[in-house]
């Protein structure tokens, strides 16, 4: 028999949930950051039309998400290295906490960039 | 152990004088693998535990109710059970802290192949015990004197503060990557390892080393924290996988292993 979503319902496992599909997500957008870098390479006025197409509010939003997405799985992997490599704290869940905070800080903080 | 053994009959007097709340209603595991959830009526009570509705179950409704204890007060590790879908210690979980409004749903442990009712097979998950090379081996005999191992060393402080497993099967049936990979050694076998890595009269440490760097031990984990989440003793697993991986990266560079 398995678990279901009542025996997942802690803090740890939704950090874990966040790291496996921030990882994910970041993953699959490398392409196509590749692929907006590339621009460069066909001139000048190919990337300035793509960063002009890139200013839209809506691609703004999906930049924010991504630089939240980077900060959680940057923020949670360094709380994991910690977790495995230094003498165990009891208070991971502080740790976890703190991941949290920095990770939502650092998107607040480009978003304020962004107005 | 009991193993829907025929209990005494509950004194009329053992009932008498608590205060009858409210009637809980109660949901339990009938089958095997397969098989479906059937609800009792059982008296809620104050100070009660889940144990004792299990246990009242048996006694005045449903004899032919399978389920396993033998201590009541957390020492033998045998009542462990899903309630409400988190896997607990029946016998010091007392239901004023885990019922929804008056539902309880108890169900056998996760990961392990259910017998019957609520009582599952733990044979695997000893045998990873073993596997993880869990048993101490000493060199001294007992002409020698004793070996002095200091309460305040780093060792015998990561000792303590994993020993006091007692092999309930929470953190297994808790443990998301052994539902994953089954052959995963599991959050006890490995503090067991680590617990013995720690021991300074230990010899067989890298014996255990090569038992717990596999595919299945130490660096399965996910780091999901279920089982230091759920362990009823307040024991952290997950510190001793990592610290097992650290052991093992350090013998690894070391070409030891």
């Amino acid at each position: 028999m398995k678990n279901d979503h009542r025996a997942r319902n802690h803090p740890a496992y939704w950090a874990f949930l966040v790291h496996r599909v921030s990882g994910v997500a970041l993953t699959l957008f490398l392409p196509l950051h590749f692929w907006a870098l590339g621009n460069a390479l066909q001139g000048e006025a190919r990337l300035e039309s793509f960063l002009r197409w890139a200013d839209q509010p809506l691609v703004k939003f999906a930049e924010w998400v991504l630089v939240l997405l980077l900060a959680a799985h940057m923020a949670g992997g360094v709380r994991l290295l910690m977790l495995e490599f230094l003498d165990w704290r009891d208070w991971q869940k502080t740790l976890l906490a703190g991941a949290a905070g920095v990770s939502i800080a650092v998107a607040l903080l480009f978003l304020l960039n962004l107005t | 152990m009991v193993f829907s053994a025929k209990p005494p009959r509950l004194r009329a007097s053992a009932v008498k004088g608590l205060t009858f709340m409210t009637t809980l209603k109660v949901k339990i595991w009938r089958g095997t693998e397969s098989g479906q959830f059937q609800t009792y009526d059982v008296p809620r009570l104050e100070s009660q535990t889940v144990l004792d509705v299990v246990t009242y179950v048996q006694r005045r409704l449903d004899p032919s109710l399978a389920y396993r204890f033998a201590c009541r007060v957390g020492v033998c590790g045998s009542c462990a059970m899903t309630v409400n879908g988190v896997s607990r210690w029946t016998c010091r979980t007392h239901v004023d802290k885990v019922a929804a409004g008056d539902t309880l749903e108890i169900a056998p442990l996760r990961n392990l192949p259910v017998i019957r009712d609520l009582a599952t097979d733990m044979t695997e998950f000893f045998d990873k015990w073993a596997k993880a090379r869990g048993r101490f081996t000493g060199a001294h005999t007992r002409k020698d004197d004793f070996a002095t191992v200091k309460p305040e060393s780093k060792e015998r402080k990561r000792v303590d503060a994993g020993i006091e497993c007692i092999g309930c099967g929470v953190c297994y049936s808790a443990c998301e990557v052994v539902t994953w990979k089954p052959d995963y050694l599991g959050p006890a076998a490995l503090n067991r390892a680590w617990t013995l890595a720690n021991d300074v009269r230990d010899v067989a440490q890298q014996e255990r080393l090569a038992a717990v760097a596999g595919d299945a031990g130490c660096h399965a984990c996910h780091t999901h924290l279920n089982c230091t989440e759920r362990c009823p003793k307040g024991i952290s697993p997950t510190a001793g996988i990592a610290g097992l991986k650290r052991l093992v990266l350090k013998a690894a560079m070391k070409g030891e292993l």
